[in-house]
This record gives structure tokens, sequence and C-alpha cells, in this order.
């Protein structure tokens, strides 16, 4: 699904390298977690999945793909296999939440048809059945990420990237966000998240990946946030 | 490909950017009306020389009596005789050149210049015999008018000999360079209103980069993404277009047909199959360039 073969990532001007010499593998249909402290290249390693930036060095396999040998207009055809959900959400303000979803099917070119009947279904599949009227502005941070991911996962993709979708919510709202997460990843789909939440990561006991100044520091099965002493 | 998606983006787009879309289509339109225009009067004036070059002649004036007494150094021989106008005229019958050869006397030489110069006070006291005989000669190519020149001039008999031509193209020299100042003209206002162009696809396209972030994540294509810029560029440059040629048809139907028309009757304007021929032109290339620019600015902007 994703394979990383001796990545590096140093950015124009910068001495220090965002991403070192990482190598893994994430195979289909796993949950992995990211974890790291600000700066430790948990975004650089998501925005080189997305081919956002290319790497330096190393190859990286996306769904079987040498991202570095794809040609610019070939991106749009891989991307439309992820999914992407962000901390702030994304969503736009002055779209209802049903058009804030059709939006990622229009601009694809699909067709009337397939996205008055898929939006709903989406929308019922993360709780928000029946909101689809609704501004953005009106929902609570969870409801609003809940249509973010909504939207992520409207094309039904072989893979979720989220980077830390659950910063700027509550305990409780984080849980059912995570929920929600962990039944997209038994419908079959692999999801990637980067997060700070070691509450979170400790009781999913996932795969836990580390990164610390752009090195692969750990790599555990079933992991937990923190080194355990 | 959703025509409905994409007007709707291309509706907020323009609206968002009134006042700039307002500033590319003025500019677009000045500069494509000064286009079209120069076009226009390049046609006006190659129609106003051929007309006047067909009716321009060489005319070679002969020594009167007059011309010898007052030491004239031409015509320090005398006045010219018969045998001398006979024999001009035998070789000027000889050129291939010479379409044709009117013999102007003096008497007729002095009826046109009391018709010409009646209110002169110096028309009254010119006398017949002042006036000179002339060849008026129409050549089939008038710009070869130094053959007879050189043929003619300083012979016995000729007082000088004179192209009407050379009054006529300093003239036509000072249309020619008008026309090309409007073209330099235009040239800069193109690329006042390319810059123009481009700026606004910027500031467009910073206003909506949350739009066009999420439609690159979600997978649409750069085309699709562009699209609506793009678009937003050709309607701003056709709107520029059609006033363009609103305001051409204007000039030549106000401007033209009703009043200089009437003022200044020798001159043969443009018609309206000449004004309908540049319109074309106009509109082409009043919707291609915004678009050329808009593909140009937004590789920059919007990268994938």
């Amino acid at each position: 699904m994703i394979r990383f073969d001796n990545v590096s990532k140093t950015y124009p001007r910068q001495n220090a390298p965002a991403l070192h010499d990482v190598s893994l593998e994430i195979e289909r249909g796993e949950f992995v977690f990211l974890v790291g402290s600000s700066g430790s290249g948990k975004s650089t390693f998501l925005r080189l999945i997305l081919r956002e930036e290319r790497a330096s060095t190393g190859t990286v396999h996306v769904l079987g793909k040498d991202l570095a040998r794809l040609s610019n207009w070939k991106v749009p055809q891989v991307r439309r296999q992820l999914g992407t959900v962000f901390q702030d959400f994304r969503l736009l303000p002055n779209k209802t939440v049903g058009e804030n979803v059709a939006f990622a099917l229009e601009v694809i070119g699909k067709s009337r048809g397939q996205i008055r009947k898929t939006v709903p279904e989406v929308l019922d599949l993360v709780g928000l059945g029946g909101k689809d009227d609704r501004m953005p502005g009106e929902l609570s941070g969870g409801e609003q990420q809940r249509v973010a991911i909504a939207r992520a996962f409207v094309n039904r993709p072989m893979l979720l990237i989220a980077d830390e979708p659950t910063g700027n919510l509550d305990p409780q709202t984080s849980v059912g966000i995570m929920k929600l997460l962990d039944r997209i990843n038994r419908t079959g789909t692999t999801v990637v998240m980067a997060t700070h939440d070691a509450q979170i990561v400790d009781q999913m006991r996932k795969r836990v990946i580390e990164l610390e100044r752009g090195r692969l520091v750990r790599d555990q099965v079933r992991g937990v946030y923190g080194y355990q002493h | 490909m959703r025509a409905h998606f994409v007007l709707s983006e291309i509706g907020v787009g323009l609206r968002r950017n009134v006042t700039m879309t307002l500033a590319v289509i003025v500019s677009v339109a000045l500069s494509l009306a000064l286009l079209g225009g120069s076009l226009l009067a390049r046609k006006q004036v190659n129609s106003m020389e051929n007309y006047w070059y067909d009716r321009v002649e060489v005319s070679i004036f002969l020594c009167n009596a007059n011309d010898a007494e007052t030491g004239d150094p031409a015509c320090a021989r005398g006045a010219v005789t018969e045998e001398q106008k006979e024999q001009i005229d035998a070789e000027l019958q000889e050129y291939d050149l010479v379409d044709n050869v009117y013999f102007e006397t003096a008497e007729e030489a002095f009826e046109h210049y009391q018709e010409q110069q009646a209110d002169s006070p110096i028309a009254a006291v010119v006398t017949p015999d002042q006036m000179q005989e002339s060849f008026r000669v129409k050549l089939t190519d008038p710009t070869r008018y130094e053959v007879i020149s050189s043929a003619f001039a300083g012979r016995d008999g000729v007082q000088s000999v004179r192209d009407q031509r050379s009054t006529l193209e300093p003239l036509f020299n000072l249309l020619n360079g008008v026309n090309y100042a409007a073209l330099g003209l235009m040239a800069l206002m193109l690329v006042v209103a390319l810059l123009l162009i481009v700026n606004t696809v910027r500031v467009s396209a910073f206003s909506r980069r949350r739009e066009t972030g999420i439609m690159r994540l979600v997978g649409a294509s750069s085309f699709y993404i562009q699209m609506p810029f793009i678009l937003e560029a050709t309607i701003a440059g056709m709107l520029g277009a059609l006033l363009a040629c609103v305001l051409l048809v204007g000039v030549k139907q106000f401007a033209i047909d009703t009043f200089l028309a009437d003022e200044i009757q020798v001159i043969d304007f443009v018609g309206w199959d000449a004004v309908l021929s540049v319109l074309p032109w106009v509109l082409v290339v009043g919707a291609l360039m915004p678009s050329i620019a808009a593909f140009f600015a937004l590789r920059k902007y919007l990268k994938v």
C-alpha cells in the first residue's frame, strides 16, 4: 500500500533534512499512528504520500506507483484513491454540508445522479444523516470533522490520511471521531493518522511509528504513545 | 465536465473581483479599439494613396519670354521655341512609362490660376504672358518619376520638371507616422492589459486558494482547477472586445458617416465592409490574449 525505501527529504535552503533515510512498509488494511514532537517530520511524511512534495533521495511507492516517476498530470488520478482529513477541517464555509461533500465528487466529474445518491449515504455513515442542508458554521467541531471525513471517504478511497484529526477537539468528541475512523478502517481502508494525542494511541493499541528529528526511531505493532520505561 | 459547476464558479470569481474585472475590460477594450482603429486607418491611408497617386502628374514647365527676361538661370537661352516643344512632345510619346500627355497653354494656365487664387491680390496683377506653358504627363507608374525628370530637366526651353507626388508625400508620411504611433500606443496598452490580467488572475487564485486546495486534495485535474480562472479571463476579454467593437462601429457611424463624410467630401472614407472585416480580429484577439495570459499566470500560482 505504502512503501518508503531510504527516503530523505531536504527542503530548499535548509541544512537539516526534514526526513532522513526512512524505510518502512504499510500493508493494505492497516491502521497506523504516526507520532513524534512538532518538527519531527510527520507532516513531511504525509506530504510525501500525497505527492505534495517529492523525496530528495529514495523512493516512495503509494498504491503500487513510484511517485517519483509519476508525471504531474497523473497525480490527480492517484489522489482520487486517497482521502485526506486535517486538523482544521478545511470545509468551504459558504457551502452547505451536503454541498461540501458533493464538491469532492463534482470536481472529479461525477454525474449529478451519482452525487445525489452517494452524498446522503456517506453522511449517514459518519452519523450526520439529515444534516445535508446545514452550514458548517452551525455545526460543532466534532460534527465539522465528520463532514470532512465524509468528504474524504465519499470516493471509497483505498487509503485515508489524517493529519491530527482530533487536534482541535475535546477528548469526548475525539473518541467519537476515532470510533468513526476505526469503522472506516474495518471496511478495508488503510488509515494513516498523525497525532499528538497520547490517550487515543494508548487506547487503540494499533501500530505506532515514531519519528524524531526526521529519523524513524520506533515501529511497534501494538504500540503506545510514549516509550514505556 | 459539469458546465453548471464551472459557470457558477466563474460567476463567483467575477463578482468577487468586480473592480479588477472592470479594469481588465476597459483596458482590453481600449487597446483593441486602438488595434481596430489603426488597422482601419491603414486601410484608409492606403486607399487615399491609391486614389491620389493615380491622379498625380509630372509637369514639365517651359520657359516663357518673361522667364528669359527676369534672368531665370534655367531659361538663360531664351523662351521655348515651337521646335523644342514638338521635340519634347515626340520624345514623351515614345516612353512606355507615359500614359498620356496633355499640353497646357499659357491661357489655360492663366484661367486655372485665376480660379484657384481668385481671392489673392497677386491674381489681379498677373497677366497671361507671365504664365508658363507646360506638358502635363501622366505616368503608368507614378513612382518612376525620375525617368522623366532626368530626361527633360535642364534641357533648353525647359524651366523645371515638377512631380506632384512629391508634394503629397509629406502628407502621407505624416499619416503613416500617426498610424505607427497608434500601433505603438496599442502595444503599450496591450502590455498594460496583459499585466492587469495576470494580476487579476493572481488575486482571483489567491482569494479562492481554499477551494483550489480542496480540489487538489480530492484529485481534481489541473485542467479542471484552472478552467474557471481561464474562462473568467476569457469572458472579461470578450466583454472588452465587444466594447471595442461598439466603439469602432460608433466611430464609423457617428464620427465618420454623419460628420466627417459631409465635412470633407474629397476623401472617400473607409466603408462598412472594411469596419466589419476588422471586428472578427478584434474579437479573436480579445478572447485569445487573456486566456493565454491567464494560462501562463496560473502555471505559476496554481501548482499541482
